[in-house]
């Protein structure tokens, strides 16, 4: 500002005097430069603690990852021979047993990720949309939705494990004893079903969250819009199509990222499940990591694969972001 | 801005040397704060609450003793070696602590535990008042232990004596044909013979142990190296997977158990048998009246309960260590001295149900009851100790893990084989690393 006020003045007027112009200049562009930092310094305290907090334990995680931290260290760790690379090795040495358990622990994650985060976000959405217009009982409804995602994580993960027992839980005895479905009960919490298990808890917990921000997305969309189209003689279908979904997109934008970072880590929902040691067909990568580093006492091991991990969301973000901001501008270009 | 820039680095390279700095934890202890002591107690009662109980009036009448004000913290089996090991690297814990005996050799190998030593073991009134037994679970031979022994522990077999006679069983089996014979003529009608907690690691691991010993096998060799694959290991595993699998004594269900479910299907006379060690106190907490269960020796393959391939149960039970970076440890030695004493041997021993850890105690009528007399006759005959090396927690957890697997299988009904138990222990042996 101060620059474009400083190179328009003179031409602006041939009337001001060129030495009052230059005596007004001066002050205001040391007032301007002293408020530029401004923001910066208030930041500054934020910043400090960000770095205290966040960035410290993660060097301090990419240190260990090059250590053979084991529990011989553990008390010292100071003390732990550097290992180089060789953790790394290992984690990604698809042969041997470690590596193939991880790669086979992020696959799954991936799937899991995949059908979790879709579910989520398409009942969030379906339910928005069914519940744009208001109706008789939709506070209700609103607030029974959001239900799942103010309670506690494990006081309500651990009623699922309750309801998804074999011999005793709800799941098997609707399923099983008032419906037949199946010719003998299931088991959800072992063995492939627990993959099951896993989506259906990890959607029910998520879903109201996408609704939330959804809900609020449409709250931007003006009506104007839809009455106009309607005029129009666009069906519903169409209003979905071309006005509530492009509308969205800056909102969808974010929410996928944030469903897809919170699934791909999730630890609560796998951990109060299946106790410490999850089943090959549940054995997400956060819980996985937990078992080579925690229950193994190797933390070397799980800091090398956690550096992996956040090294692929990193990429992710990024490209997903990449891709979806240039999809955003090549649409609103055209 | 630039010079913005330089404060963070500069900021970032100081917080970060701060941070190594902060792993390490060499202090050695000392008597800096000879009033208070922190004591972590494991779950041994119903309940962190009943543990409570239980425990504070002894805690009162140290303090009345002493002096010493111990702050009690009941810490539950499922945290308890996390928080242990979130101490060790922290130097920051509680200066008196309960163990799981299993886990001795390798938090000895942390070194965070402080070593019982001549000295210190002269402090608390010598070696030879603990049973030779327990002492053989609390640490690393050749080495100063870690800890010594609380409560001691051991496996019997517990067995429903109306299910047993509405079947027409004359007494409880001496060994494991005896045993499938028995659990099938139980198994009818909803009940089965024998309930196990299938997805439980520790006890997974426990029975696991005592059946590869009984098939001459080890999970460890002499050096010290994994040998899960070894002939006796893959055989006792598979025995003891094959009570689902092949034998069908115990419910399928049972393999998802991991929160003493299976104590509730004996007290509930769902099962006919159960493999516990001095279940009798919870039990009688499940509502199960003393007379309608027997206990008996755990069976052998064959002969009688004894050493070498009929050990029958291992050295359960609890140690007490000292953490090394106490800042009292002339009371944390007291406070042992007190919970090791023959007065409070039999006080605790009595409240949980377990057997005291001292020889001198043991002589307690409350001890000779038909329940505590088996257990002891285990522990002092035909009991093992689990290996006593710095793996043996990475043990626990992966060939825990592997069993779980595959009562998992055997419950979907797919084939549990040799080669499939060979196969899942191979996997378990190439995960163990350091």
């Amino acid at each position: 500002m101060a620059a474009t006020t400083g190179t328009t003045a003179p031409s602006q007027g041939e009337d001001s005097v060129p030495g009052s112009a230059r005596a007004r200049k001066k002050p205001r562009r040391s007032y301007s430069v002293g408020r530029s930092a401004v923001p910066y310094l208030l930041v500054l305290p934020a910043l400090l603690m960000e770095l205290l907090i966040h960035l410290v334990p993660m060097v301090v995680g990419v240190v260990m990852s090059f250590k053979e931290l084991t529990q011989f260290y553990i008390r010292n760790w100071g003390a732990a021979p550097w290992k180089g690379l060789g953790n790394y090795r290992v984690a990604v040495d698809f042969n041997g047993a470690i590596g193939h358990a991880l790669l086979h622990s992020f696959l799954i994650t991936c799937a899991f990720t995949v059908l979790a985060v879709g579910f989520s976000w398409l009942l969030g959405t379906t339910a928005a949309i069914l519940m744009q217009d208001a109706f008789r009982g939709r506070g209700f409804l609103r607030a029974l939705f959001m239900t799942p995602y103010a309670l506690p994580i494990y006081a309500s993960v651990i009623i699922w494990a309750f309801m998804l027992q074999h011999d005793n839980g709800l799941v098997n005895h609707v399923l099983h004893d008032q419906l037949h479905l199946s010719d003998k009960p299931a088991f959800w919490l072992i063995g492939n079903n627990s993959f099951v298990s896993l989506v259906v808890v990890s959607v029910w917990r998520n879903w109201p969250f996408a609704l939330l921000v959804i809900m609020a997305g449409m709250q931007n969309i003006p009506d104007e819009l839809y009455e106009a189209s309607a005029i129009d003689g666009a069906g519903i279908w169409q209003q979905i199509r071309r006005i509530t979904m492009p509308s969205l997109r800056p909102i969808n934008q974010v929410l996928v990222l944030v469903l897809f970072l919170w699934t791909f880590n999730d630890f609560n929902v796998p951990y109060v499940l299946f106790g410490q040691s999850a089943p090959p067909a549940g054995d997400l990568i956060s819980i996985h990591i937990y078992q080579a580093s925690f229950l193994t006492w190797n933390f070397g091991s799980g800091s090398a694969m956690s550096v992996l991990l956040l090294l692929f969301l990193l990429v992710v973000t990024t490209v997903y972001l990449a891709f979806t901001s240039l999809r955003g501008r090549r649409t609103s270009n055209a | 801005m630039r010079r913005i820039t330089a404060a963070i680095a500069a900021i970032t390279a100081i917080t970060t040397l701060a941070g190594c700095g902060g792993g390490t934890a060499t202090g050695n202890g000392g008597n800096k704060a000879p009033k208070t002591l922190t004591y972590w107690a494991s779950n041994q009662g119903k309940s962190l609450d009943d543990d409570k109980q239980k425990l504070t009036p002894e805690l009162q009448k140290f303090e009345k003793q002493t002096g010493i004000h111990v702050k009690l913290e009941v810490v539950g089996w499922p945290d308890l070696l996390n928080r242990v090991l979130t101490a060790a690297s922290s130097g920051q814990g509680p200066d008196v602590l309960n163990i799981g005996n299993t886990w001795s050799a390798s938090l000895q190998a942390t070194g965070a535990l402080m070593p019982f030593d001549d000295k210190a073991f002269t402090a608390i009134g010598g070696k030879d008042r603990f049973v030779a037994s327990a002492l053989g679970s609390t640490g690393a031979a050749g080495k100063p232990p870690a800890a010594v022994p609380l409560y001691s522990l051991a496996y019997g077999l517990y067995y429903n004596k109306k299910l047993f006679k509405d079947a027409g069983i004359a007494g409880p089996p001496a060994t494991w044909a005896d045993l499938v014979a028995d659990g099938k003529k139980l198994s009818t009608g909803g009940k089965h013979g024998l309930a196990i907690e299938g997805a439980n690691n520790a006890e997974n691991i426990h029975h696991a142990y005592i059946f590869a010993k009984q098939h001459n096998g080890d999970f460890f060799d002499a050096a010290g190296n994994p040998t899960f694959t070894s002939p006796g290991a893959v055989a006792g595993v598979k025995q003891y997977i094959d009570f689902i699998a092949s034998d069908k004594i115990t419910a399928p269900g049972n393999a998802e158990y991991a929160q003493n479910q299976s104590l509730q299907d004996f007290a509930t006379g769902k099962a006919g048998m159960l493999l516990w060690q001095a279940a009798g106190v919870q039990l009688a907490q499940r509502g199960m009246k003393p007379e309608d269960w027997g206990v008996a020796p755990v069976p052998v393959q064959s002969g009688t309960p004894g050493q070498g391939a009929n050990v029958d149960t291992m050295v359960a039970g609890i140690n007490l260590a000292v953490f090394k970076n106490t800042q009292n440890q002339d009371g944390a030695l007291k406070f042992v001295k007190f919970m090791t004493s023959d007065e409070e041997q039999k006080i605790l021993n009595g409240k949980y149900g377990s057997i005291p850890a001292v020889t001198s105690a043991q002589s307690d009528p409350q001890f000779s009851n038909p329940e505590q007399a088996v257990l002891r006759q285990g522990l002092a005959k035909s009991a093992v100790a689990l290996p006593q090396v710095p793996k043996e927690s990475q043990f626990e957890d992966l060939v825990g893990t592997a069993l779980k697997d595959l009562f998992a299988d055997a419950a979907a009904g797919k084939p549990v084989t040799t080669e499939s138990v060979q196969k899942r222990l191979e996997k378990a042996q190439q995960q163990m690393t350091g």
